[in-house]
C-alpha cells in the first residue's frame, strides 16, 4: 500500500519534470524569438533570397558562356520521367567536323505543369546536363507558357562530352 | 491613478445635485455598462493580437506584422471584416437557441468581470459573497456551449459540446477546492476584502507550500474550465473543424472567439486577485526605499502586470503541451487534482489552524 502512495507520488513528480523539460525548449525558443526566426518576409527580401543548395524549383538544361549543353539527346530523361514531362526530339545530322551523321538534339521540351520535382531525371542523365533550377515563380496567366524549351536557339553539343 | 473612489465619489455627487435620485442611478448604471463593454472588446482585440504574436514567437515565426505598427491593427482589421460577414443560420438548426448561445456566452463572461477590482475604488460590484459569485456565474458559460453544439445541428458540434460538458462539470471542483483552499487564508469571500488582507505580503509568499501547490492546482484547472489548450477538446480543430462553434459565422462566431479570450483574463484575474494581491504593489519586510519605489506605480499598472504575467503563463502552456485525450482529461481530474487539491486543503487547514502562516 505504502508503494502504491509512493508510486503515486512518483509519478506525479516524473510529470512536472517533463512538463518543465517541454516548458524550457519552447521558452528557450522564445527568448531568442528575434534572433532564430526561421520564417521570411518572402516578397520583401525578393532580391537578396537566396534559396537551398537541394531546393528543387524547376529543371534546367545548363549552357556555358559559348552557348553550349552537354545534353546528347540520349533521351535517358525522358524515359525516366515517371510521368512524362520531358520530351526529347532528335535527329540524325551530319558532324560538320567529322562528316558522319550522328544523333545530335534537336528540342528539349519541359512540360512544368506536369513536373513532380521528383529528380528522377537529373539521376539518369549520363552527361550531367541538366540540373534542379532554384526558381519558383512559376505562375503564368496560360497554362501553354508552362511547356518549354530548355535548349536556347543555336546552342551546340559542348566539345569532349561524347568522348 | 492611485485612488478612484475619489474620481467615482465626484461623478456621484455631480449626478445626484443635477438628477433625480432615480435617473442618475439609471445614467451610472449604463456609464457602467458601456465602459464595460468598451473593455470587453477592447481587451478581445489586444488579447487576439498578443495570443497570435506570443504564439508565432514560441514556434519561431513573426505572427501578424502587417496592418499598422508590427501588426497591433490586425485584430481591428479581422473585427471589421467579421463585421461584414453574413450570418449564416444552419437551415435545420433550433432557430431560437442558435442565436441566444453567444449571448449567454458573452453575459456569464461580461458578470463575471463585473465584480472584479481593477484598482482601489475601481470596481463596479463589491458584494461580500464575489468569489462564490465567480465560481457560479462561470460555470453558465457551459450553458451557452451546450446550447451551442445542440441547436447547430452538427454532429462536431455536438460532440464539442458534450466534451465540454463534460470537462467543465469535472474541473469545476477543482477550481472551487483550490479557491477555498485560499479562502481559509483570506477569510473573508469578498474580493476587495481578499485584497485588503494582502497588505502585508502576497498569499503566495505567505501561505508557504500549500497556496504554491494551490496556485498551480487552481491555474491548471482552470485553463480546463475555459477550454483553452492543452485541454482545448471542445474546439479541437484537427478533430472536430471548430467543435460546438463550428457552425457560426460572421459576429456570432466573434462573440464566442471574444468571450473565450475575456475568460482567460478574467482566470488570469482571479488568480492575480487571490494569490498575487490584485492590485496590491511589491513589497519586501522592511525595505523602505524599495517600498516607496514600489507604491509609485499606480495599483491599476500592477493588477495589469500581473495579469498580463499570468496570461503569458497561460499560453506558454498552450504553446507547449499537446491536448490530451477525453479519458486522459477525466484521469487528470479525478485521479489527480482532485485528490491533490482535497490533500492540499487539509494541508492548509492545518497550517491556518497552528497559525504557521504569516
Amino acid at each position: 500500500m505504502f508503494k502504491a502512495i509512493a508510486d503515486y507520488f512518483k509519478e506525479i513528480y516524473q510529470t512536472i519534470r517533463g512538463l518543465l523539460v517541454g516548458m524550457g525548449v519552447t521558452g528557450k525558443y522564445i527568448a531568442h524569438a528575434r534572433r532564430e526566426i526561421i520564417t521570411q518576409e518572402y516578397p520583401d527580401n525578393r532580391d537578396t533570397l537566396q534559396m537551398f543548395e537541394r531546393f528543387r524549383g524547376e529543371v534546367v538544361l545548363l549552357h556555358n558562356e559559348d552557348n553550349e549543353h552537354r545534353c546528347t539527346g540520349c533521351s535517358a530523361c525522358e524515359v525516366a520521367c515517371p510521368n512524362g514531362s520531358i520530351e526529347i526530339i532528335w535527329a540524325r545530322r551530319e558532324d560538320p567536323e567529322t562528316g558522319k551523321k550522328k544523333k545530335q538534339l534537336e528540342t528539349f521540351v519541359y512540360h512544368l505543369s506536369m513536373c513532380t520535382m521528383c529528380n528522377l531525371c537529373i539521376l539518369a542523365c549520363p552527361t550531367d546536363a541538366i540540373k534542379m533550377g532554384h526558381n519558383f515563380e512559376h505562375a503564368v496567366f496560360d497554362r501553354s507558357q508552362l511547356t518549354k524549351v530548355l535548349n536556347r536557339p543555336g546552342s551546340r553539343l559542348e566539345k569532349g562530352v561524347e568522348e | 491613478m492611485y485612488d478612484f473612489t475619489p474620481l467615482v465619489q465626484a461623478i456621484q455627487n455631480y449626478l445626484s445635485a443635477h438628477f433625480s435620485p432615480g435617473v442618475a442611478t439609471a445614467i451610472e448604471w449604463t456609464l457602467v455598462i458601456l465602459i464595460y463593454l468598451a473593455f470587453y472588446a477592447v481587451l478581445g482585440l489586444v488579447l487576439v493580437y498578443v495570443e497570435r504574436r506570443i504564439c508565432a514567437f514560441f514556434q519561431l515565426r513573426l505572427g501578424p506584422n502587417r496592418v499598422g505598427w508590427q501588426g497591433t491593427f490586425q485584430t481591428v482589421a479581422d473585427a471589421i471584416k467579421l463585421l461584414l460577414k453574413e450570418p449564416v443560420t444552419v437551415n435545420k438548426a433550433d432557430k431560437l437557441l442558435f442565436n441566444l448561445a453567444p449571448f449567454i456566452i458573452s453575459l456569464a463572461a461580461l458578470m463575471v468581470l463585473s465584480v472584479l477590482p481593477f484598482a482601489r475604488g475601481l470596481q463596479a460590484f463589491d458584494i461580500n459573497i464575489g468569489l462564490l459569485f465567480i465560481i457560479a456565474i462561470s460555470s453558465i458559460g457551459v450553458v451557452g456551449i451546450l446550447l451551442a453544439g445542440w441547436s447547430s445541428n452538427n454532429k462536431y458540434a455536438l460532440i464539442g459540446a458534450m466534451r465540454s460538458g463534460a470537462q467543465i462539470v469535472s474541473y469545476e471542483l477543482s477550481v472551487g477546492l483550490s479557491l477555498i483552499t485560499m479562502v481559509l487564508l483570506t477569510g473573508t469571500l469578498q474580493l476587495s476584502g481578499i485584497i485588503e488582507s494582502q497588505a502585508n505580503g502576497w498569499w503566495i509568499f505567505k501561505g508557504h507550500f500549500p497556496a504554491i501547490a494551490a496556485f498551480f492546482l487552481y491555474i491548471t484547472a482552470s485553463i480546463a474550465e475555459i477550454n483553452r489548450g492543452p485541454f482545448d477538446l471542445p474546439e479541437a480543430e484537427s478533430e472536430l473543424t471548430a467543435g460546438f462553434h463550428t457552425e457560426y459565422s460572421g459576429l456570432k462566431f466573434a462573440f464566442f472567439f471574444l468571450a473565450e479570450f475575456v475568460n482567460m483574463f478574467t482566470v488570469a484575474a482571479i488568480a492575480a486577485t487571490v494569490f498575487f494581491g490584485g492590485w496590491m504593489p511589491f513589497h519586501i519586510g522592511d525595505w523602505e526605499a524599495f517600498n516607496r519605489i514600489m507604491d509609485f506605480i499606480p495599483p491599476i499598472i500592477w493588477f495589469f502586470i500581473k495579469v498580463a504575467a499570468i496570461i503569458f503563463l497561460m499560453m506558454w502552456f498552450k504553446w507547449t503541451f499537446p491536448r490530451l485525450r477525453i479519458d486522459q482529461l477525466l484521469h487528470l481530474e479525478w485521479k489527480y487534482l482532485m485528490p491533490l487539491n482535497l490533500m492540499n486543503l487539509i494541508l492548509m487547514a492545518i497550517l491556518v489552524y497552528l497559525g504557521w502562516h504569516f
